[in-house]
């Protein structure tokens, strides 16, 4: 079987700017990887060439996404097919009520799939279960989508979007940023409670912090576009002490 | 909530066709010869059997229109319109007076299952009965210009409601008629208004009596049918003393190469304690999209609340006409009395609209609302214009507008013009406006989570409007969610 992600030589720009140089990654089935790296390095735009986001150009290199061409997909396809990316900076849809964000954008994921839409108080009862576990009030679920919502509740809706779309694939941008320590365990445990053997994770983030409570497989150092070191969960320790300057020099 | 997703299903279902309401009805027409003159408002009055009165009213219409210009301070762009090039009276052909919904013409009901008229209506059409407790709605339809059917009549008369084409209440209710009818829009008013007083060729005439809540809301569809026929709709509206009714307002035209003018006047009249809702969904044809054909739209809507503690309330969906020049306003004459104004107006294409309201605050305690949604796509121009004012006499006069316009492109353009006018110092008015281009961030964040590009677009527009399709009844904020969405298709590259 094909693993579930294969990024090979990715090479990728925004504006002419290079940003990704010849990245390679592979994540099977069950794992969980962490990128980490400083400020600049690409983390970012590899979740947002990952996702499809317009005005990043992949120019070198293949993504392949359970053995399918990612490259060749539209970015909502890409969706449909799992690949869930939770953003940095959630967006905010004034005038659309949390739950109807929810049903909407679940329901467009099995048309697209060709499964019948879940009915609305099906559908309900499930969110209700997992905002439940989220600590997300059904106050929340009908305010309008992410307006005047803390930097907390943001991201307890982003993983309560993931846990409901069920993706095979989580891309978490810098999910820790923004949380304090209560709200990072809260999303933290939502995250675990998604870990599978048939879904992977990549977890983005330039702190070891958020590592202590998502405990990662893999731990990857990106630096200028491009992975420069790869290890087992102590390597986030190790850069905890010493700092990404060491690999910072090495990509230069 | 569902009704989003409700919005997507019939946009997928309807987005065949752009706009399939452009079709015609083959049956025969009554027409006049082309051209205005004293000659043809005394032919439509004699069609009409008026009495003289009437067609003195008219005739004083038609003679001050003659020394009037035509209004060129809105924001819109049009050719020249050739007066004497358009027909002022059409009226399908009938064997004799109708007696009963069987003689209807079938193909005049067919053109309303075309339409997708709510099958309510349709039943009640066909006089279908309802189980008792369910809410039904009256439909008086103006097929062209002459109203051909009036359902729900006897219900309505039991609560004594008078609820029938302008025409025949001229005949039934002369004094009614005369004592309300350019009381609210004088014949003077403004080009189009006077234009309509002279030629006006049929509407609604609506009474309700003191105390009394009008059992049923009350609708009327209307469509544009013939070729070249100016469509000269007059509406008048009265609810007498601490009564209440909801009026709805819907049409369609269908597809057409030369433009069509509009231009109708509606009145309403509240009285101490009476509120009158008016609602309308409007999807007259755009034109094509190179701007070729479309409705224009030169509409005088206007509420008068006469007593204290009246309350009017418009709220309008206007997505269609080529152009579109409309300012349903309130007169707050009684104290204490209220007007509203919601409004989403959505321009695509070429589009042009401008649109807005007038809350004329004269008496005391008077109080005011206007919430306006701008959604302009394409290449097209959407204008609010609105006025507030308060009269010396109108101490603790009290107003909040805001005014909201969302950019999807950059070719078309949202203009926001409030004028505010406060000659008593004890005057509050509070206006806010907003001007937003929906952003590409956003729709990346609806399309990641599975959304198509015009499922996020409607998603997000059907959040910006929400506040006003609130305020419609039920079964008309679905139909206006479908239209919002089918007037936005293909406006996102």
């Amino acid at each position: 079987m094909s693993s579930l992600l294969e990024i090979r030589n990715l090479h990728a720009e925004i504006g002419g700017r290079k940003i990704l140089n010849g990245l390679n990654l592979t994540v099977q089935r069950g794992e969980v990887h962490a990128i980490m790296g400083p400020n600049g390095a690409g983390k970012s735009t590899l979740s947002y060439v990952l996702a499809g986001k317009p005005g990043y150009e992949v120019t070198e290199g293949t993504i392949a996404f359970n053995g399918e061409d990612v490259l060749e997909m539209t970015p909502e396809v890409r969706a449909s097919k799992g690949l869930f990316l939770a953003f940095q900076y959630p967006l905010e849809i004034p005038g659309v009520a949390t739950m109807s964000f929810l049903r909407a954008a679940y329901n467009a994921q099995r048309r697209k799939r060709g499964e019948l839409e879940l009915s609305s108080p099906d559908l309900l009862k499930r969110v209700r279960e997992i905002a439940k576990r989220l600590e997300i009030s059904p106050e929340m679920l009908r305010r309008p989508l992410n307006v005047g919502f803390s930097g907390g509740e943001k991201k307890r809706n982003e993983t309560l979007q993931m846990a409901l779309l069920e993706p095979r694939l989580c891309v978490l941008d810098e999910t820790d940023s923004g949380l304090d320590i209560d709200a990072l365990k809260v999303v933290a445990s939502g995250v675990n409670h998604l870990r599978s053997p048939e879904r992977g994770m990549v977890v983005i983030t330039h702190y070891q912090r958020l590592l202590d409570y998502i405990v990662p497989d893999v731990v990857h150092v990106l630096s200028a576009g491009r992975i420069v070191k790869t290890g087992g969960k102590d390597l986030a320790l190790e850069l905890e002490a010493t700092g990404y300057a060491k690999y910072q020099g090495e990509a230069a | 909530m569902a009704a989003v997703q409700e919005t997507i299903d019939q946009v997928r279902s309807i987005a065949v066709e752009q706009y399939k309401y452009g079709f015609t009805t083959d049956i025969e027409s009554d027409k006049a010869p082309k051209g205005l003159s004293e000659d043809i408002v005394r032919f439509i009055s004699a069609k009409k059997s008026e009495p003289a009165w009437m067609l003195e009213w008219r005739l004083d219409a038609y003679r001050r229109w003659l020394t009037m210009r035509e209004p060129d301070w809105a924001r819109v762009h049009y050719p020249r319109i050739d007066y004497q090039d358009l027909y002022y009276y059409s009226a399908p052909k009938r064997k004799k007076e109708i007696a009963s919904l069987d003689e209807i013409d079938p193909e005049i009901l067919k053109t309303y299952e075309k339409l997708g008229i709510p099958l309510r209506e349709v039943e009640a059409l066909e006089g279908v009965v309802r189980p008792d407790g369910e809410r039904r709605i009256a439909v008086d339809a103006v097929f062209d210009s002459v109203s051909v059917a009036t359902t729900f009549r006897r219900e309505l008369s039991q609560a004594g409601v008078i609820f029938m084409p302008i025409s025949e209440a001229l005949r039934e209710h002369p004094e009614l008629v005369r004592k309300y009818l350019g009381s609210v829009v004088p014949t003077s008013d403004n080009y189009f208004a006077t234009l309509n007083s002279a030629v006006f060729s049929d509407g609604s005439f609506v009474y309700i009596p003191p105390g009394v809540r009008c059992p049923m809301e009350l609708s009327t569809y209307f469509r544009i049918n013939e070729r070249n026929t100016g469509q000269f709709e007059r509406t008048l509206i009265i609810a007498d003393k601490g009564s209440y009714v909801s009026y709805l307002e819907g049409c369609t035209a269908p597809q057409r190469d030369e433009n069509q003018l509009h231009a109708a006047v509606v009145e309403l009249v509240a009285l101490d304690d009476a509120e009158i809702k008016y609602s309308t969904v409007q999807n007259w044809y755009p034109g094509n999209a190179e701007g070729v054909g479309g409705i224009f739209n030169f509409v005088t809507k206007r509420g008068d609340c006469r007593g204290a503690n009246a309350k009017i309330s418009w709220t309008q969906v206007e997505t269609g006409s080529a152009i579109t020049w409309k300012y349903p306003s309130c007169i707050l004459r009684g104290d204490g009395s209220r007007g509203e104004f919601y409004s989403i107006a959505i321009s695509n294409g070429h589009q042009q609209v401008d649109s807005g309201t007038k809350m004329i605050h004269l008496g005391k305690n008077t109080s005011s609302r206007i919430i306006s949604k701008g959604i302009a796509a394409g290449v097209s121009q959407n204008t609010y214009r609105g006025l507030v004012s308060a009269h010396r006499k109108a101490t603790g006069a009290r107003n909040f507008t805001a005014c909201d316009s969302l950019l999807i492109g950059d070719k078309c353009g949202a203009h926001t013009i409030p004028y505010i006018e406060a000659r008593n110092a004890s005057a509050l008015f509070e206006h806010e406006a907003t001007t937003s281009k929906i952003s590409e961030d956003v729709l990346f964040y609806c399309i990641q989570r599975g959304l198509s590009q015009e499922e996020a677009v409607g998603l997000v527009v059907n959040g910006f409007v929400k506040e006003v399709l609130q305020q419609l009844p039920m079964e008309f904020a679905v139909e206006a969610q479908k239209l919002i969405s089918i007037s936005l298709e293909g406006s996102v590259g």
